[in-house]
């Protein structure tokens, strides 16, 4: 019986709450997302102060924003911050190599449209 | 004494680390590689379509940030079910997943009637290349959110009739790391797809 009600405080004491932490990471998660929509807004209205100058940093700002949220999720959530080198070496590795062939299959395709262009033909399909 | 509780909760590895937590990296380690795939090719074929619609004719980005938030907090709430399974409270884990579940079921509703409205203005897979490329990468994503539904009621159902205890809290923790990756890859599909126009 003892022993039955000591479990419970056994647990609580070997996985530390965290949920304060994760509340936090939440709202900043939801804060950056505001501002990746707001960024996006600024840009597209012809109105908006500052228009050219979001319109011309538009992407490397979302770039940063959503690089910055992806950490987050993985860090925190994922709980990569706490686990194991293999673990994240796991995922560092399959994100370089995506990484990779993202940036492979562009330059491949840029290089294409260009030397289509070069001949005149049509780039696209 | 923490150290032997820990090696209770799941047999001795080489690694250290629970297999199924093993297995589960190594699966989002190659889902990163297919959803690459499938970004790289929405981005090359990017501003390449011959015929409308094009994508600022039809994007309505109220309702997909909608579905973008739905989509943070439910990482949010299945972090939060995981922190209370493994704390043994019980009533936090079940309320938590729940909150998950739906806002998953949301999320998937929402892009089901998005794919609609969209066809009915006219995109569609064979339509141009916006269409093919756009319908294959959010639709594969779709559904990955369905099957993380499907996973996360199942661990719903099991938790209800008592089998997720703080020893077993692998099997949410599992589910959990499955649903953070949809997340994460809707947190580069959000701005490469829908922003960057």
């Amino acid at each position: 019986m003892a022993a039955t009600a000591a479990a419970p405080a056994a647990h609580e004491h070997h996985f530390p709450d965290k949920a304060g932490e994760y509340v936090r990471i939440g709202l900043i998660l939801f804060v950056l997302t505001a501002m990746e929509v707001g960024c996006y807004e600024l840009a597209h209205r012809a109105e908006a102060p500052g228009h050219a100058f979001w319109q011309a940093w538009l992407i490397p700002i979302l770039i940063v924003l959503s690089a910055l949220k992806f950490m987050m999720v993985a860090s925190y959530y994922m709980h990569l911050k706490w686990d194991g080198r293999l673990l994240k070496g796991l995922f560092v590795f399959s994100l370089i190599i995506a990484a990779i062939v993202i940036v492979a299959l562009m330059v491949l395709f840029i290089y294409h449209y260009k030397y289509a262009a070069s001949l005149g033909g049509v780039a696209g399909m | 004494m923490a150290h032997a509780d820990a090696h209770a909760m799941h047999p001795e590895t080489n690694t250290g680390i629970d297999n199924r937590k093993l297995a589960i990296w190594t699966f989002i380690g190659s889902e990163c590689l297919f959803f690459a795939s499938l970004i790289s090719t929405y981005l090359v074929y990017k501003g390449k379509s011959l015929v409308g619609p094009f994508p600022k004719d039809i994007f309505e980005i109220p309702l997909v940030t909608f579905g973008t938030a739905l989509l943070l907090f439910s990482s949010l709430f299945v972090v939060l079910a995981l922190n209370g399974a493994e704390r043994g409270k019980r009533g936090q884990m079940l309320g938590w997943l729940f909150m998950t579940i739906l806002c998953g079921v949301f999320f998937a509703g929402m892009q089901v009637y998005e794919f609609t409205h969209f066809v009915h203005k006219g995109l569609t897979l064979q339509g141009n290349l916006f269409g093919a490329t756009f319908f294959t990468l959010t639709g594969f994503h779709g559904t990955h959110v369905t099957l993380g539904v499907v996973w996360l009621a199942t661990v719903f159902i099991e938790a209800l009739r008592g089998r997720v205890t703080p020893e077993k809290a692998i099997n949410l923790e599992i589910a959990a790391l499955y649903w953070h990756f949809v997340d994460v890859v809707w947190i580069v599909i959000f701005p490469v797809v829908y922003l960057m126009n």
